[in-house]
């Protein structure tokens, strides 16, 4: 985890566009009640993750420390601190999807693209994460492919769908 | 001729979008006029994606209907299914909260009003908030998040508290494995929601109100962003409610993928833009809630059916149902069976015969194993548990809880043993944090169960008392509740415990 932002992290300077776009979101969000995480699904749609430059940009605007807005960032699963592969998929671990196969089918996947969860395909093509539950749980085994779900899948499915994502 | 295809993430998981341009394709190579309507879904998740065409004899279902498949529908080379409406999962049914699910395009607002929508909210509005929630704490209807309490005395607390602002949320988290009615109205009946909401709203004096909506169902939250849009423009929402005077609005917020900020405490955190850790309770949400604010927080379900009790009445509601289970549930058949989905029905009907017959077994055709019933904090339920009726107390005296209704059926092939360990694994990765015998217990359990499938024959009374702990210790029922699927895989299924002991002996 620290290994992976800190390479990333350095990868990562915000240019003077980046800053002027993390300005108007937060400017944008700041009257909300609860303003925080609409800002921070504002900015990962935006940048494909939360921008170190955005923290002390929203710690300002919303009177916290950078800690908290940390804090914050890190107790969802949903927000990422570097960017992702160019595809997410998100295969669904949880129960009604095991009673249907998930398991086997998500080791297999995971085995064929050589990654853990959380891992990149070193191509950096794609990027698996677990999910619990995408609502479908009658038609599994599930997933989500960069916000858009698909169900029903087999081994051939799911093949012929992260060779997509890879050209 | 009209076409209903539904919009439903699980029709469109299933490759609906593409139905949906090779009907429009084909009706024009044809040169017939087609009407094509996207409707929610029936819940009969097995037929998705389903079409029914109406050419005058009623509402005729084809499905599951591929792309490929159109030209034959349209050719009428397809054999139907018959009306939608004989399909017997369907027709076993009493559908209230779902009613319209559908059957209507869900943001057609005209189409709403002209099959009883917006009549609870008028009628509502001409009572005081004493007579609605009076009305309401009559009809019986318990939060269907899944603890069950009355959602009038809930109305009533926050009725009776003096503030300046109130406000009402709904709890849109639907984190429960096995579970999807949330999803589905949302998706099919978004204005039965916000119906529901603004009722809440108008009786407890609560102005603003907010739908905290997991980020995990893309589809739903553009429905209902788009449903709250159209309820603006169109009077329903705003300052002026139906033209009353009275003054309704609220906001559709996305959550971030935890589980826990489905606990009402934690979630309002994390609206309030704080890590989603569990609050103590007391103080109640429905005094000190959202920004310290008197708060209804309310499940989907438990709005979206409160427009129905008005529009028909409490009693007609609280007639349906068994004991203190009033009025009908939508039980969502799940995992692995024959026919999935939604099926709204009154309390009281057996397990056994939602799953044997409603849901006609498992697909794969072996025999069930399991059920777990109620979401990840759910018991498992073996077969001799089958006669348990489905209702909050029945459920409770079998050392179960039916939760959000959702039950998920696995085949003989299941392993017990990897389901408790998952259960501990999940409550690991999802506690918030907060307390102890939550975060560190289930990190131990997925340890101890380890040991137990490594033959340490000590393990499993030590599994039984860490159950003990979290139960008695946890802040929530995210530790507290864990125990259930893992203590009735246990008991029930010994011998997934005790074979892995052989195994390594
Ligand atoms: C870990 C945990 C997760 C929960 N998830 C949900 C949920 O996703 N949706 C929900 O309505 N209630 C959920 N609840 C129950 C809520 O805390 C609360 O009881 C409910 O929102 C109240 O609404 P109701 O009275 O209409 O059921 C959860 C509770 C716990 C402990
Ligand atoms: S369990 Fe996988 S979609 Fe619900």
């Amino acid at each position: 985890m620290s290994a992976s932002a800190a390479t990333s992290g350095a990868s990562i300077v915000a240019t003077e566009q980046d800053l002027h776009e993390i300005g108007e979101i937060v400017a944008r969000h700041a009257q909300l009640e609860g303003p925080l995480l609409p800002m921070l699904h504002a900015l990962q749609d935006m940048f494909g993750h939360v921008p170190q430059a955005a923290i002390p940009v929203i710690a300002d605007a919303l009177n916290l420390t950078r800690a908290e807005v940390h804090g914050v960032m890190s107790f969802y699963h949903d927000f990422r601190k570097a960017k992702a592969g160019r595809h997410t998929v998100k295969i669904c671990r949880a129960e009604a999807c095991q009673a249907r196969g998930a398991n086997t089918l998500a080791a297999t996947a995971l085995a064929k693209l050589g990654v853990e969860w959380h891992g990149t395909t070193t191509d950096g093509a794609i990027t698996v994460e677990p999910v619990y539950c995408l609502g479908l749980c009658a038609n599994g085994p599930n997933a989500m492919v960069d916000g858009r779900v698909v169900a029903g899948l087999d081994e051939t499915r799911l093949d012929a769908l992260l060779a997509e994502a890879r050209t | 001729m009209k076409i209903y295809l539904s919009r439903d993430a699980v029709a469109k998981a299933l490759g609906a979008e593409d139905v949906a341009v090779a009907i429009r394709d084909e009706a024009e190579a044809r040169g017939i006029t087609v009407e094509l309507i996207r409707v929610g879904s029936r819940g009969m998740t097995w037929l998705e994606p389903l079409v029914e065409i109406d050419a005058g004899q009623g509402r005729l279902a084809y499905g599951p209907v591929r792309a490929a498949d159109v030209p034959a529908l349209l050719g009428g080379e397809i054999d139907t299914l018959g009306r939608v409406e004989d399909i017997p999962f369907f027709a076993r049914q009493t559908r209230l909260t779902f009613a319209r699910c559908g059957v209507i395009d869900p943001l057609d607002l005209d189409a709403y009003e002209a099959t009883g929508g917006l009549k609870g909210l008028r009628r509502a509005l001409a009572m005081s908030g004493e007579a609605i929630v009076d009305e309401l704490k009559l009809s019986g209807l318990r939060g269907r998040g899944g603890a069950g309490f009355p959602t009038g005395i809930k109305w009533d607390t926050v009725r009776l508290a003096r503030a300046d602002q109130k406000y009402i949320v709904c709890n849109a988290d639907e984190g429960d494995s096995g579970t999807f009615a949330d999803r589905m109205i949302m998706e099919g009946d978004p204005f039965s929601l916000i119906e529901g909401m603004a009722i809440a709203g108008i009786a407890t004096g609560a102005t603003r109100g907010y739908v905290y909506l997991r980020s995990e169902y893309p589809d739903a939250i553009e429905v209902m962003q788009e449903a709250v849009r159209i309820g603006r423009a169109r009077g329903l929402l705003g300052a002026d409610v139906l033209g009353s005077g009275r003054s309704y609005d609220m906001e559709i917020r996305v959550g971030a993928g935890a589980y826990v900020c489905g606990e009402e405490t934690s979630l309002l955190n994390s609206l309030e833009g704080k890590r989603g850790v569990v609050r103590a309770k007391p103080p109640l949400p429905a005094l000190h809630g959202f920004l310290g604010k008197p708060t209804v927080v309310n499940n989907v379900i438990s709005l979206a059916t409160v427009p129905v009790i008005f529009e028909r009445g409490a009693e007609h509601f609280a007639n349906f149902g068994l004991g203190r289970s009033k009025g009908t549930i939508p039980v969502q058949i799940a995992g692995n069976v024959r026919f999935g989905g939604l099926f709204e029905t009154a309390f009281g009907l057996p397990l056994g015969e939602l799953v044997d017959d409603v849901a006609g077994g498992t697909a794969s055709g072996r025999p069930v194993k399991a059920v777990q019933v109620g979401g990840p904090l759910g018991a498992y339920f073996p077969r001799e548990k089958f006669d348990t009726p489905f209702g909050y107390e029945e459920f409770d005296g079998q050392g179960g809880l039916i939760g959000h209704a959702g039950i998920t059926v696995f085949d003989d092939t299941a392993d017990m043993l990897g389901m408790a360990r998952f259960a501990m694994e999940f409550c690991a990765v999802e506690s918030c944090g907060k307390c102890t015998p939550c975060r560190l217990g289930a990190t131990r359990g997925v340890e101890t169960i380890d040991r137990i499938a490594a033959g340490d024959p000590a393990a499993a009374a030590l599994l039984t008392d860490l159950c003990e702990t979290m139960t008695d210790g946890s802040l929530c029922a995210l530790g507290g509740f864990t125990p259930y699927p893992v203590m009735s895989a246990l008991t029930h299924f010994p011998d997934d415990f005790a074979r892995q002991k052989e195994a390594a002996e």
